[in-house]
């Protein structure tokens, strides 16, 4: 007798494990947990890593003991307040631009549609150097610390969402005039960072340069704040919205006879996306790729045309966490994480392209 | 064959669907102008009509897939805009025209989304549901291919997995838009069959737009005929189904003969060499 004529087993395939509490109940993929467990259990590996090496390197087991709660004085300088704050910015901008390309990647149905291909991060960018630069703070790595770099971040990129939206809204969200449009947007909004860049000094517009790559150099507790309180609100509101995004997946006609109200659903969504993308914009720069190439790894590991919003998220962070690491020690000089990220995402962007315009189709 | 001996099983309220004075369009075209039909509870309707015609639209908004432009669709007595859409998906459901699942989706995630009506955040899964999508696939004899991804399929298998996910919704109505269009002949049949046999089953109300008009006559309990938005016949298909009617909605010289296995008329259409 096969697995199909088992009946435990057949109930498995088309329920996953279903846990139940009393009235409760909530549905587990046993792949995606797997898949999650063995991600976070090497994002952790890497996250110690990262803390543990560098100019003053430190034994893995005292960087262990000391994220538990168990710091010797001598390590707590180094660790506490220079590589454990870079550590978890890093852990978090990926979780958040994992999450939020995944959340643009189904509702457009779409794999380009990720926020840093469509300008929601290049909008982010754009209001958040003209408030550094315009608003003569002086100093972008300083001025996150301020609560008006995140807010023009997330200013930036609501705007910029909306325009691309309703430009591309014809009867209907098509994923791929949304990724046209959000194309064309991306480059008029990364013209107008160019311009304000000639407009400030030197000194301001190098240390712009490094932020707008998407770097984790120099962060500290300060720059953990924008992103954790944005996973904080965000997370749990998008993770509730999850059944809705399932049935949007099926397209807008399926979702609407499945009974959802397609534009509140459609636009909590959106808003959580683009506040991920935003906070995570704030606190390391636009790292490039990430948001775009975490999902559709999390979907090659879970399959099954799911959203995979959880792997996209430990996807992202070790994405990231890992790029840091290759860019701070495995090259002759520290490089920004963003442009390790840009070298794993842009041959995989053009691959993507490549193949559309092959198929004639969008993907 | 199309015989109205549906027993009711399975499905306990009747429920009935009615369009009153509706008028529909896209953009700036208005499609269907103040057309009112009522839908036979626990039978096989099936609207018929050339393309363009508003066949599709009246579908879609009788099922509130398109805003109306006036008057109102009744569900049970009450206007169907003035219910909460989640509710709605629980007693009527619509099988839209082509619809795309994502990449890899397996057919049992799919059947399994049919359930979204039902469930709540806190209440994902219950027994309930793991029952209706084990009964669609059942029904759809998908059941083997419940573990395949859709993309991976033949046109048919496709087209039931479709079926399965809108019968794992669990409504009394269920509307479908065109279900064999590029089908081959065997599996338009037996997508036919498939909604017959839960017609009979269950007693399900089954609205199709179909584009075979002899398919539509054998399995139809009610015909309704369009042309130009407009209803220009309603009822049984031997009653309806006349040449000059065929002439009128398709344009088409056809003679009509009895269908030697069903009864039902069948239309041949008349070779213009051959024409008197």
């Amino acid at each position: 007798m096969t697995a199909a004529g088992d009946p435990v087993a057949a109930r498995i395939r088309t329920s996953g494990r279903v846990v139940r509490f009393g009235g409760v109940s909530a549905r587990v993929d046993p792949q995606a947990a797997a898949v999650c467990t063995v991600l976070l259990s090497l994002t952790f590996l890497v996250f110690c890593i990262g803390i543990s090496v560098g100019d003053f390197s430190i034994p893995l087991k005292d960087v262990v003991s000391f994220v538990f709660g168990h710091g010797n004085p001598s390590s707590r300088l180094i660790v506490g307040e220079l590589r454990l704050p870079r550590a978890l910015t890093g852990l978090m901008v990926g979780a958040a631009l994992g999450l939020s390309g995944a959340i643009f990647q189904s509702l457009a149905r779409n794999p380009l549609a990720s926020p840093d291909v469509i300008g929601v991060t290049a909008g982010a960018s754009l209001c958040a150097v003209a408030v550094i630069v315009l608003g003569g703070s002086g100093d972008v790595i300083a001025g996150v610390a301020s609560a008006s770099v995140p807010v023009a971040a997330l200013v930036g990129g609501l705007a910029t969402a909306f325009s691309v939206y309703l430009l591309a809204y014809r009867r209907g969200l098509v994923g791929y005039r949304l990724v046209l449009v959000g194309i064309g947007v991306s480059a008029m909004l990364t013209s107008l960072i160019s311009y304000l860049l000639t407009r400030a000094t030197l000194y301001e517009a190098s240390r712009a340069t490094v932020w707008l790559t998407g770097s984790l150099a120099n962060r500290g507790w300060e720059h953990v704040r924008p992103v954790s309180i944005g996973l904080l609100v965000l997370v749990p509101i998008t993770l509730a919205q999850a059944p809705q995004l399932r049935a949007l997946q099926l397209g807008d006609d399926a979702a609407r006879a499945l009974g959802t109200r397609l534009e509140p659903a459609r636009l909590v969504l959106i808003v959580c996306a683009v506040g991920l993308a935003a906070m995570a914009t704030a606190s390391a720069g636009p790292v490039a790729f990430v948001a775009f190439v975490s999902p559709v790894l999390a979907r090659r590991l879970v399959g099954r045309g799911s959203a995979a919003l959880l792997t996209s998220m430990c996807v992202g962070s070790l994405l990231v966490l890992a790029s840091d690491l290759v860019a701070r020690r495995a090259l002759p000089a520290e490089l920004p994480v963003g442009i390790v990220t840009s070298i794993i995402g842009a041959p995989y962007l053009l691959w993507l392209l490549w193949r559309a315009s092959s198929i004639g189709a969008g993907g | 064959m199309a015989a109205a001996d549906g027993i009711a099983m399975g499905v306990t309220a009747p429920s009935r669907l009615r369009a009153d004075h509706v008028s529909l369009g896209y953009d700036e075209r208005l499609i269907v102008d103040s057309l009112s039909v009522d839908i036979p509870a626990g039978e096989i309707t099936v609207i018929v009509g050339a393309n363009a015609c508003g066949k599709s639209t009246l579908l879609r908004g009788l099922a509130r897939l398109l805003k109306l432009r006036g008057g109102t669709v009744l569900l049970d007595g009450e206007s169907i805009h003035r219910q909460s859409t989640k509710s709605v998906a629980t007693r009527l459901g619509i099988l839209p025209q082509q619809p795309i699942a994502p990449e890899g989706l397996t057919v049992a995630d799919l059947v399994g989304r049919g359930r979204h009506p039902h469930q709540r955040w806190f209440r994902q899964w219950t027994e309930e549901d793991a029952t209706a999508v084990d009964e669609a696939l059942r029904a759809t004899g998908m059941t083997e291919l419940a573990d395949r991804p859709i993309d991976e399929l033949s046109g048919g298998q496709r087209q039931r997995a479709w079926i399965a996910m809108a019968l794992a919704q669990g409504t009394p109505i269920v509307l479908l838009d065109e279900p064999t269009t590029f089908l081959d002949l065997a599996h338009q049949a037996e997508v036919m069959d498939l909604l017959d046999e839960l017609n009979r089953r269950e007693g399900r109300t089954i609205v199709a737009v179909l584009h075979d008009l002899d398919q539509a006559c054998r399995y139809a309990h009610t015909i309704i005929a369009m042309k130009d938005g407009r209803i220009v016949a309603l009822g049984r298909p031997t009653d309806v189904i006349t040449e000059a009617l065929v002439h009128d909605v398709f344009g088409l010289h056809a003679r009509i003969i009895s269908d030697p296995i069903t009864g039902t008329p069948l239309i041949l259409p008349i070779p213009k060499a051959l024409r008197t």
